[in-house]
């Protein structure tokens, strides 16, 4: 690219152009940034609203997080005592960083092995029926308010769907409130979130699966391969690498970001703080009790670990197919 | 000696066991049910007179169809003081203004990333990619404070402007551009002297049609879907979602007509386009 860089601005092998100035890194890179000064015009108005509502937001976070800070006096220096108050002093914050991994390792890896899983099967089908199954599965991830229907399944009364069926065939006596009995709720939530998680990565993988070049495959029956798991691993997976990087980024989004299913099914709080996730201790400080500094504390360590997640995830499908 | 291939059609046929055919059509026909099933009973409690709602165990099917569900939806809840329709027009107008405006930035933004050479773009577009990484949540506290001070509070521009810089829209777009379009073609049309906006306008957009509806597809869903800003009170502001919630412990049926109403537009828009949404995510690999 350095190269093409060179000869569009007229400049010899020795990097001196026909002014005869030598041609440094900083005058190269002006000439760059005039040259294509039409790009900065363009991206503007996207950058502009994209650091004011993401980029500056997550910096200003780290800081106030530094802090004690009520919106009315200037934020106050604390150091790292927020952070120590969240892990030593803050039980519900325990609480509910230990709900929040529990509802991201669960429904983070099983909703990504099954957009892959399920995107994979259904590559065998006839285009046709494929674009109906895709259908089936990809519309509980965008139907909104769908899911409150899990309320009515669910129901805590005689009328709700499983409770009808379980009273029926006399496994039960009484029906039971599924949503406020803190053996159900969590369980209950994860498979929610689960019946929603099936979106943007499922599509990708699908048409990953379709651009995998077939010669590949039949190389590969050449060279051997026997059954198609063996298929699976070692051609699909490693020239799918980049799509499956997209969706488990989509997937850990997904799986921190666990609330609002909660929050509709359950009531807030739930029952004895059973499913109290990050979201909502942080909701909490911030809407509640104005402490923004304690606040931005707990966005911080949900930061943190989806960041770590990330990390860890790209390490490990480096690995995939070898 | 290797094993002979078996070949039709001058193919070769890959290696598939009766057995793991089973294994997976059941896999998919139980997973399918189970994916399934929700979506149908909430369809035909939308359309079950109360009578049969209340039936135990409730049928999966009904037998008087009626639209007295969604008759209520519009008329009895008109009686509140926020008629439903003003939260569906609410719901229509941030879904529209949301994803238009997401629309022109985002694709300028892409083509600008992906075909102009300007210094600073791969620190942007790392910044873009790790965006996707991390949910809006972290930044809420100081969005905050931001809209306090745009004196935004209980307005639309907070359910609008932010979704103008949406990311995941944007990055589709612009892996599909780099995949599909080629810098020499770009570089042609700035020697004939064409503009960058004409380059983007009359010779890039025309050729990445289905990712410019992904981006309007993916952007329209998630606004729509949003449930109502923390930051909005007015009741005349609110949208649609937040209505089916509250009616939802007020009358199932109502509900369920009502959330039918609001997954019937997302699903229909994705089955008309899903072939170009399905082309475009081809593109979507992150490279490590």
């Amino acid at each position: 690219m350095a190269d093409t860089n060179i000869k569009a601005n007229n400049l010899n092998e020795h990097g001196y152009g026909y002014a005869g100035k030598p041609m440094t890194k900083g005058r190269y890179l002006r000439i760059q940034m005039k040259r294509n000064w039409a790009g900065y015009v363009m991206v503007l108005p996207f950058v502009l609203i994209f650091f004011a509502f993401t980029v500056v937001p997550v910096i200003l976070s780290i800081a106030l997080s530094f802090t004690s800070f009520n919106m009315l006096e200037w934020p106050e220096w604390k150091g790292v005592q927020n952070y120590v108050q969240l892990f030593l002093a803050d039980d519900l914050f325990i609480t509910a960083f230990s709900n929040t991994m529990l509802f991201a390792i669960t429904t983070g890896p099983i909703s990504f092995i099954l957009s892959f899983v399920v995107a994979w099967f259904t590559n065998e089908l006839s285009p046709r029926i494929r674009a109906i199954v895709t259908v089936i599965f990809y519309a509980p991830s965008i139907s909104g308010t769908a899911y409150l229907v899990w309320g009515i399944f669910f129901q805590g009364n005689i009328y709700g769907y499983v409770n009808g069926w379980l009273l029926k065939m006399g496994i039960i006596n009484t029906p039971i409130v599924f949503f406020k009995d803190t053996k159900y709720i969590v369980p209950l939530c994860i498979i929610v979130a689960l019946w929603t998680s099936l979106g943007t990565s499922f599509l990708s993988n699908i048409a990953g699966l379709q651009g995998v070049d077939r010669s590949l495959y039949e190389a590969g029956a050449i060279d051997g391969i026997k059954n198609r798991w063996q298929e699976a691993w070692y051609i699909t997976l490693p020239s799918m690498r980049s799509i499956l990087l997209f969706g488990a980024v989509l997937s850990i989004t997904g799986a921190f970001g666990f609330g609002a299913i909660v929050n509709a099914l359950c009531g807030n709080p739930s029952t004895d703080y059973v499913a109290w996730t990050l979201q909502h201790h942080l909701t909490e400080y911030m809407s509640t009790r104005f402490e923004y500094g304690y606040a931005s504390a707990i966005a911080v360590v949900l930061f943190a670990i989806m960041m770590i997640a990330n990390l860890l995830v790209q390490k490990f499908l480096a690995k995939v197919g070898q | 000696m290797a094993k002979r291939l078996r070949v039709r059609n001058h193919k070769v046929v890959l290696n598939r066991s009766k057995g793991g055919d089973a294994g997976i059509t059941i896999f998919l026909v139980l997973m399918g049910l189970a994916m399934f099933l929700p979506m149908w009973y909430l369809l035909i409690t939308a359309f079950k007179p109360l009578g049969e709602r209340n039936m135990t165990p409730p049928l999966l099917y009904v037998i008087k169809p009626t639209w007295q569900n969604f008759l209520d939806l519009f008329t009895n809840m008109n009686s509140t003081w926020v008629p439903i329709s003003r939260y569906l027009a609410n719901t229509i107008f941030i879904s529209v203004a949301a994803t238009f405006g997401c629309l022109v930035l985002g694709s300028l933004t892409a083509y600008a990333l992906s075909k102009i050479k300007f210094p600073g773009r791969n620190f942007i577009f790392a910044l873009i990619r790790y965006s996707l990484m991390i949910s809006t949540t972290v930044a809420g506290i100081t969005n905050f404070f931001i809209y306090v001070w745009l004196h935004w509070l209980d307005t639309y521009w907070i359910s609008i402007v932010p979704v103008w810089a949406s990311t995941l829209g944007l990055y589709l777009m612009k892996q599909f551009i780099d995949a599909n379009v080629s810098d020499e073609m770009i570089e042609a049309a700035r020697i004939d002297g064409a503009s960058e906006l004409r380059i983007y306008w009359q010779i890039v957009m025309p050729l990445v049609k289905p990712a410019w509806l992904t981006l309007l597809v993916t952007t329209f869903q998630s606004v729509w879907n949003a449930g109502a800003s923390g930051y909005v009170w007015s009741e005349n502001l609110k949208t649609f979602n937040t209505a089916i919630a509250n009616i939802s412990t007020v009358s199932a049926g109502a509900s369920s007509a009502g959330s039918v109403v609001m997954m019937s537009v997302p699903i229909i828009i994705f089955i008309i386009n899903q072939a170009k949404i399905v082309e475009t995510m081809g593109s979507s690999g992150m490279k490590d």
